[in-house]
């Protein structure tokens, strides 16, 4: 028998909360319309194998080579001049939303003044505001406005990761101990020198890590975008993909994998020299 | 007066009550050593008088100034002429000694020349000599995680002392050092403070150091004071009062909190 002195506590607050997971699960299934057995129905399986065969061997004639690393070329500088445009807007809306830099926070045991609560809601909504449409979609707009090519791609990254960089950013500047930046604010530091001497030296490796995975994430969504006309690897993949080239396909996608696998050995390297 | 506080009163947010109706009056160049149970109010009334704390009730004057009377700008200016040492002093463990040490200046430097001093230190020989005084110059440029409790505690005080403040606040200064290593490093803070006519106020949990390094004592028991007395007229009566029962007294307020989770995508 269960007396309420040997019972835990937290027993039923965790079932309710797998129950809950559950019951959300179900009309997530039937919503999407997810049907496994498809994938076994036996006329899909020879389509897709059909295509797949045409896969081996990928295209190495020099012409497609030469094609295929300037695509390259191209789709890593959307996806760094991306970047670069979007950090800019991404470190101060981050300082801005960020509770981190409160002066009211030090001296009310980490809890900012109700004032600078209010003035970080406009900047909040900013960053929902530019993360909330994706990328895919900027993209077909500057498409229009721009006319094709890769500029398109960069604007529409540059818009789309400046919301999620300043949102993540500002979470990670919270997340770690403010003792240190509140004690120099308390011993009269400016909020800028205080967050570069007492938050900073504890989240570069976060930053870091994370800036990374992102510049790997705008490599793949520059190739997305390829598909609407932005340029780089995407463009060539959709050409190749319509004109049903499976070589070509399995070389582009043998590039993908490359620029992945160097994105992860970058942010190794990065977090090795730092930590 | 330095510090001038009338009829003080600090809850904290957790609803402990933690100083009730403090009068303390503490002129400029005296030395006061705060004494009492753990979880009187010690750490409190020393962030008070810091500016680092707001008082729920009473006034509280720092160097002539009512502090929280003033403009955040002048609050800040006001800050940079108080230091205050911590128990655990929080620096980020990648941190050099040396950054941490001239961080003390923030408060007199410009946003500029704080920043230049990140990538390259701009006062080495002064880190240095602040460090010096502690016996530990040698670890001018170790990261902050290589060092002990009591070295950490070191570099917290080479950082103030760096920061040359009017007011010198010590919250438990000594706490992690071994005997001979408190009883110089409190000998180094009282000649600093009377060479430099700053006015020292420090909190300790061993009274014999206390009795010995400084001319007031303050006895504090549940956010009240007990006693405020010449070292000389303390007693042995007087301090069996002041830590009756301390077995039974509440332990401190909880460290703050912390969350470290962090969303991706």
């Amino acid at each position: 028998m269960l007396t309420s002195g040997s019972r835990d506590p937290a027993v039923l607050p965790r079932l309710l909360l797998t129950l809950l997971a559950i019951a959300l699960l179900w009309p997530g299934i039937h919503y999407s319309e997810l049907d496994l057995s498809v994938l076994i129905a036996s006329d899909s399986r020879s389509e897709m194998g059909r295509f797949v065969s045409a896969f081996w061997p990928p295209a190495h004639d020099e012409t497609f080579i030469e094609l295929l690393l300037q695509a390259t070329l191209q789709t890593l500088a959307i996806a760094t001049a991306g970047m670069a445009l979007a950090l800019l807007l991404a470190i101060p809306a981050s300082l801005l939303a960020s509770r981190a830099l409160s002066l009211s926070a030090a001296s009310r045991a980490g809890r900012p003044s109700y004032w600078g609560q209010l003035l970080r809601w406009p900047v909040r909504g900013l960053l929902i505001f530019l993360r909330s449409v994706p990328e895919i979609v900027w993209a077909l707009l500057f498409v229009r406005a721009v006319g094709l090519g890769p500029t398109a791609g960069v604007l529409a990254i540059a818009i789309t990761y400046s919301g999620m960089l300043g949102k993540v950013y500002a979470e990670i500047f919270e997340s770690v101990d403010q003792r240190p930046a509140h004690t120099l604010l308390q011993s009269g530091s400016g909020r800028l020198a205080a967050f570069c001497y007492g938050i900073l030296p504890n989240v570069s490796a976060e930053l870091l890590s994370y800036t990374v995975y992102r510049w790997e994430c705008a490599i793949r969504a520059s190739v997305v975008m390829g598909f609407v006309g932005a340029g780089g690897l995407g463009q060539q993949m959709d050409l190749s993909l319509r004109m049903f080239a499976g070589g070509e396909v399995a070389s582009l996608l043998l590039t993908f994998l490359v620029l992945v696998l160097l994105a992860d050995q970058l942010s190794r390297l990065l977090r090795w020299r730092l930590t | 007066m330095t510090l001038h506080l009338t009829q003080i009163s600090l809850t904290h947010a957790n609803g402990v009550q933690a100083l009730r109706g403090v009068d303390l009056h503490i002129g400029a160049r005296e030395q006061v050593a705060i004494i009492g149970p753990s979880g009187a109010g010690k750490s409190s009334l020393l962030n008070l008088l810091a500016t680092a704390l707001r008082p729920g009730d009473g006034e509280l004057q720092v160097l002539g100034e009512r502090a929280w009377q003033l403009s955040a700008g002048q609050r800040q200016r006001l800050r940079a002429r108080i230091g205050l040492i911590h128990q655990s002093p929080p620096l980020p463990p990648r941190q050099r000694v040396v950054t941490a040490v001239l961080a003390g200046k923030l408060g007199q430097w410009g946003l500029g020349k704080s920043l230049l001093n990140l990538l390259y230190p701009l006062d080495i020989p002064g880190a240095r000599a602040a460090l010096a005084r502690l016996d530990l110059s040698d670890k001018l440029f170790t990261q902050c995680q290589q060092l002990s409790g009591g070295q950490l505690q070191r570099v917290g005080i080479a950082r103030v002392l760096y920061q040359a403040p009017e007011v010198l606040l010590a919250d438990e200064p000594v706490s992690a050092m071994d005997p001979v290593l408190a009883k110089h490093t409190l000998s180094v803070l009282c000649s600093h403070a009377r060479e430099h006519n700053v006015t020292l106020v420090a909190s300790l949990h061993a009274v014999e150091l206390a009795l010995a390094h400084f001319s007031r004592i303050i006895g504090l028991r549940d956010g009240q004071i007990l006693f405020d007395l010449p070292a000389s007229a303390v007693d042995r009566e007087l301090l069996d009062t002041l830590y009756a029962n301390e077995q039974l007294e509440r332990s401190p307020p909880p460290p703050a909190h912390l969350s470290v989770q962090i969303p991706r995508c």
